[in-house]
């Protein structure tokens, strides 16, 4: 940069407000000229984000920030699609710091690639019923009037496998996402609308064009289920359900039904679309595929990163359990022969993503690193290795893990510094 | 009886001899009561038992006829297959069903369920403007073209239910029991 450049910048900052009508060229001239340029301590060398209607309203993150969500390319099918319908888009895990997903990078998932309704909340409700005693039809300002709870939870897709073919972790492990949520428990509208002894299963019905619906046991629903209507302190997006979600904690993402407009008490499991996705010949593999179970995923350092050269690292990742809070992680360094306990960069909550990490100094030799976690009810994640031997099955490179894939993730780090899928 | 529930109360009376039934939740007194007309319009969500399903009746001739009329065509193409929505008519019907593409009504274990999602979902942009009719119809047009059940069955909301699906009987169980607090599996150590 020339001194020319230099002073002009300066004066920029400085002097904007009072060169008023001067042009930039008579200011840049005028100041090159000037026996008293200023000391380098007061340059600004950035150049200024001028205030806008727009900032001033709703910020927006800086064009240095560049990561971005990206259609899942196990997916199935292409978002958007040829009718403009989007069906799976994954997180970008590889750049998050703690443990908020922003709203913006949520993870989304429709049902069964559909399109995202355009609702109005002021005609919005909410109707509860079937074996109740009251049915009852809330407006989204009726919704707002009841106790709130703010939950952090994480929802994560069935389809949120990963294999040695994906690169990055946003294509193993993107789709799942963390938020705060805002809203009423459905404990405390069933108790307003006084459940019968009949009652077994619910319903949650959205209000896009498939009308997705989920059966989901009634204990789970007076246990912890949220009938959300905020998201990381403003309202839900429309790729999150706008403006009411219910969410299921812990449980698949497919049932945390979006959109949510009726909840209809049930004496009997309804098969839905959406259940028909789950349907198994193995009852054991159904069992395995309702609760998310304990899994943790190393983001830093993680595939197509590389590290500059050996030397102090934070190894850092999520974890998170559909069974409860978090209990303990572990990270091997050296693929998987020694384990060795991370530390947690925020309190471990239930069926929420926790940040944690452990401190490692690299030799610059090839290795595996990886990570475990065991959740508050006694679950732990395992190896596929591991899983295998348990179905006694011969394990093999391309071994699919029945139910939700939970396996632990390895990354493989070279002598170069790059790192790659530890399963290819 | 104080005052606020005596006012209550008289709100209560004054809505139900208008007509209008503004009975509120018991603790927090917000929202109203849906009318029984209300919720049949909106519970379309039907069992297995299909004691849901409107009076109706559909063949496969009519439901061909309709698969056309209603534009389904246009999306899934002629007779089901090759469009640019998803196939409803598996390439290899006939075979061991697990081993099926997963196509609409094959892997179903309830005729109903076929019925729910057109009903529901279909045709797009004019989701709920099929009559019963014409849901039962297509439904049986769909259900032949995929050899569940024959040419000239009439398909109505009594035999809906009871049509075999070529999956058997044997699934569509719920999940097992859930319950708080307890690992997945009983047994399976991760």
């Amino acid at each position: 940069m020339d001194s020319e450049q230099k002073s002009r910048r300066a004066l920029l900052k400085t002097g904007a407000a009072l060169a008023g009508g001067i042009t930039l060229g008579a200011v840049g001239k005028a100041n090159a000229q000037s026996a008293n340029p200023p000391t380098p301590t007061s340059e600004n060398a950035s150049p200024m984000i001028h205030g806008s209607k727009e900032l001033i309203e709703y910020g927006q993150r800086s064009k240095y920030v560049t990561s971005v969500r990206i259609a899942h390319p196990l997916g199935g099918r292409p978002s958007p699609d040829v009718f403009g319908k989007v069906f799976h888009v994954a997180s970008p895990l590889q750049d998050s710091v703690g443990v908020i997903t922003p709203s913006s990078l949520h993870y989304i998932a429709t049902t069964r690639g559909s399109f995202m309704p355009d609702i109005d909340p002021k005609l919005h409700t909410l109707t509860l019923h079937g074996e109740v005693d009251r049915p009852l039809t809330l407006t989204m300002d009726d919704l707002k009037r009841f106790p709130s709870v703010t939950r952090l939870h994480f929802i994560e897709c069935a389809g949120n496998r990963h294999n040695g073919k994906q690169r990055t972790v946003q294509e193993t492990h993107g789709m799942t996402s963390c938020s705060e949520w805002t809203g009423v428990l459905l404990s405390t509208l069933l108790k307003e609308c006084g459940l019968k002894s009949s009652a077994k299963w619910f319903v949650a019905e959205g209000a896009e064009e498939v009308k997705g619906a989920s059966s989901i046991p009634i204990v789970k629903g007076m246990d912890d289920c949220l009938i959300a209507y905020g998201q990381n302190g403003e309202a839900l997006r429309p790729q999150q359900g706008f403006p009411l979600r219910i969410m299921v904690p812990g449980f698949e993402g497919i049932y945390h039904t979006k959109y949510l407009r009726r909840i209809k008490v049930t004496n009997q499991f309804y098969m839905n679309y959406n259940e028909f996705g789950h349907l198994t010949r193995e009852d054991k593999e159904l069992a395995l595929g309702e609760r998310i179970g304990p899994k943790s995923v190393i983001t830093y350092p993680s595939g197509t990163q590389r590290l500059p050269g050996p030397g102090f690292y934070e190894i850092s990742g999520l974890a998170w359990s559909g069974g409860g809070a978090v209990k303990t992680v572990e990270v091997s360094t050296d693929g998987g022969k020694k384990w060795n306990r991370a530390e947690f960069k925020n309190t471990p909550q239930r069926m929420a993503h926790v940040r944690f990490a452990y401190p490692w100094k690299w030799d610059g030799t090839e290795t595996v690193i990886m990570s475990r976690t065991t959740d508050d009810i006694g679950q732990r994640q395992a190896l596929r290795e591991e899983i295998a031997e348990w179905w006694k099955v011969p394990f093999e490179r391309d071994y699919r893990v029945p139910g939700l894939d939970n396996s632990v993730m390895p990354w493989k780090i070279s002598k170069d510094g790059s790192v790659t899928n530890g399963l290819a | 009886m104080d005052s606020l529930k005596f006012v209550a109360a008289s709100v209560l009376l004054g809505s139900l001899l208008a007509g209008t039934a503004f009975a509120q939740s018991p603790t927090y007194g917000v929202g109203r009561t849906p009318t029984p007309d209300e919720l049949r319009r909106m519970d379309i969500s039907i069992s297995p038992d299909g004691h849901e399903l409107p009076p109706g009746r559909g063949t496969v001739k009519e439901g061909a006829q309709v698969f056309i009329q209603k534009a389904c065509i246009g999306c899934h193409g002629a007779g089901g297959v090759g469009g640019l929505a998803p196939n409803l008519v598996s390439k290899k019907s006939g075979d061991n069903v697990w081993k099926q593409d997963r196509v609409l009504p094959l892997r179903a274990p309830y005729a109903t369920i076929v019925w729910d999602f057109i009903h529901r979902g279909m045709p797009l942009g004019l989701e709920g403007t099929l009559t019963p009719d014409e849901v039962y119809s297509v439904t049986a047009y769909l259900l032949f073209l995929n050899k569940v059940i024959p040419e000239d069955m009439v398909l109505d909301q009594k035999n809906l239910p009871k049509v075999k699906m070529p999956i058997g009987d044997e699934y569509g169980k719920p999940p097992p029991e859930f319950k708080l607090n307890t690992p997945r599996l009983e047994g399976y150590p991760y």
